[in-house]
């Protein structure tokens, strides 16, 4: 918990304190600005840099040299003059860009002349039969446990899926020494020829050497599974094995204590939606995205979005993002920022954007990992599965939304965020239109949960008191 | 099933309770991680079903990891630090009334 009072207002409010976040709040109070970063975390970096600055694991080659970059960047931002409330969970944002935000337990408000908002991503869905079972986790959640805590599975431990995020954990995890059983890759074969036309770029890129020097020694050390389809977590309270299929061979099962799932990231939209920012379905990234320019505008006067909340393309492009949006804030705001460090943040944001199509490509996730049948559940607060799902498709249920009235999914504590893309997906395949069509949740604020008590504990004015009290 | 990585000795502890079981948690761990760290294998039941559930995510995205912490029932365990005398309860099934 943070000592910091929140004030009333501000001129720039940043929510999220990932590299985007420290980068955005960082120019913005540099300029002169006053302004606030809240973040839900104990501590500043976000995922990536996730427990950056208190980190048990000082050992610096175990998490990797791209971890270590989050250090300069929380340095910057503590000098700059800008606000930290850690643990501060933001529920509201209307356009007015007015802020609901809760820290230890009491809600209050507090508004700003500008908004940036830098949510991040959070891991896409990997809806197997058995995702529910205690002991299957996030790679992330595993990472976030690494960083911040010094914890690592042990016993029989299996990784499965794909995306850069799912290697780099095998390779932090060998460098802790760790162990790991097996690799499940689910890359689909067909990905790595569509991939071949954007390799030229992504030689270019930074993430060449490094995707490369990590892929090899993990590869040396662990075995590794590829072509692997119809996965399953079997268990009873939970998780005793993994069955999988090889090239759509025959069943095979591994036994496991842990499993680790990863497909890649999506950006974490809920609280720019709530605040009615316009986002369309990105087909190459397969999720939802919000409409912005290239100063990272969004459709709602006053609300920019950085980072991977804007479409996913990595931490260093976050932090080029971010820099952008503080320098239109600021701008926009009557303060003077040199030109020169916008065309450098451009320069480096086209720089960091170039291995994007090959990475995109290469690990989207396969069909069927994004868009499961029968008893394999969807909607993990509600238990909604995928069979109710396409059954009520075929009763003519046209979207999410509608969906919601049929079988409660995503109306659970998550909010959909564990189940939004998959039934949007789901909804769009039965229908046979593009999801574009079919749409996602309407999410309202609160947009994560908070008691009656502390609702009815925020300041209130005298108007709102005289509407509801009788005479 | 985790296990902590041989760190700086120095490190403290506090002590809190699982289900009653006194526990010293890492200085500085997050609720859910201190439960993974003291081998709990799952921290609440749904209320749908009534199956066991455990951390996701870590990142407050997921909501498996509510826990009721201090007689306050769906606290997320992965948002909230571990404090001295921090009382945890597995959740069975929805947040109990007057929790």
């Amino acid at each position: 918990m943070s000592a910091v009072a929140i004030r009333d207002a501000y001129d720039v409010a940043v929510v999220g304190a990932g590299p985007a976040g420290l980068a955005a709040a960082t120019v913005c109070a540099k300029a002169g600005l006053s302004t606030v970063l809240l973040d839900e975390q104990a501590s500043a970096g976000g995922q990536i840099y996730r427990a950056i600055t208190e980190t048990p694991v000082r050992e610096k080659p175990v998490l990797g040299e791209s971890y270590w970059r989050g250090a300069a960047l929380v340095e910057a931002f503590r000098s700059s003059g800008a606000e930290h409330v850690a643990g501060a969970t933001v529920w509201s944002l209307t356009r007015e860009r007015e802020i609901g935000v809760s820290v230890g337990g009491g809600a209050q408000l507090t508004g700003a002349r500008r908004v940036i908002l830098c949510t991040g991503a959070l891991e896409r869905p990997f809806p197997i039969p058995g995702w529910t079972l205690p002991g299957v986790m996030t790679a992330g959640a595993a990472q976030i446990l690494l960083k911040s805590a010094g914890l690592v599975a042990s016993g029989r431990t299996v990784l499965a899926g794909c995306g850069p995020l799912l290697w780099l954990l095998a390779w932090q995890y060998l460098n802790a020494g760790a162990n790991i059983d097996a690799i499940l890759d689910t890359t689909a074969e067909e990905n790595r020829t569509r991939a071949l036309p954007h390799v030229p770029r992504f030689l270019l890129s930074g993430y060449f050497l490094e995707g490369l020097k990590l892929v090899r020694a993990v590869k040396r050390e662990v075995r590794v599974i590829s072509g692997v389809t119809a996965l399953r977590a079997i268990g009873d309270t939970g998780v005793r094995s993994v069955a999988f299929r090889r090239h759509g061979d025959v069943e095979e099962t591994r036994l496991a204590d842990t499993l680790l799932l990863h497909q890649g990231v999506a950006p974490n939209v809920n609280l720019a939606l709530s605040a009615g920012v316009e986002h369309r379905w990105d087909e190459s990234q397969l999720c939802w995205a919000p409409v912005l320019d290239d100063e990272g505008n969004s459709s709602v006067e006053g609300i920019a979005v950085a980072g991977d909340g804007a479409g996913i393309a990595g931490a260093q492009a976050a932090e080029w993002r971010g820099r952008l949006a503080a320098i239109a804030a600021a701008r926009a705001l009557g303060f003077s920022v040199p030109a020169v460090e916008e065309a450098r943040a451009r320069r480096e944001l086209k720089r960091c954007l170039r291995g994007r199509a090959f990475l995109d490509t290469l690990y989207r996730p396969a069909k069927s990992f994004r868009q499961p049948s029968g008893d394999t559940i969807v909607c993990r607060c509600e238990e909604v599965t995928a069979r109710q799902i396409t059954d009520t498709v075929a009763l003519g249920c046209p979207g999410p939304n509608q969906m919601k009235a049929f079988l409660r999914c995503g109306m659970g504590l998550c909010q959909g965020r564990l189940c939004g893309l998959t039934v949007t997906e789901l909804i769009a395949e039965g229908r046979g239109v593009p999801p574009q069509q079919v749409g996602y949740y309407r999410l309202r604020p609160p947009v994560k949960p908070i008691t009656v008590a502390e609702l009815a504990a925020l300041p209130k004015t005298e108007a709102a008191v005289k509407a509801v009290v009788r005479i | 099933m985790f296990q902590r990585l041989p760190l700086e000795p120095s490190g403290s502890t506090v002590g809190i309770s699982i289900d009653g079981r006194r526990v010293e948690a890492r200085a500085g761990d997050t609720v859910a991680a201190a439960m993974l760290a003291a081998g709990v294998v799952r921290c609440r039941t749904t209320p749908v079903s009534g199956a066991p559930r455990a951390p996701y995510c870590m990142m407050g995205v997921c909501f498996d990891c509510l826990v009721t912490i201090d007689g306050v029932g769906s606290r997320q365990g992965c948002l909230v630090r571990v404090r001295e005398g921090m009382r945890i309860e597995m959740q069975q099934g929805a947040r109990e009334l007057g929790k």
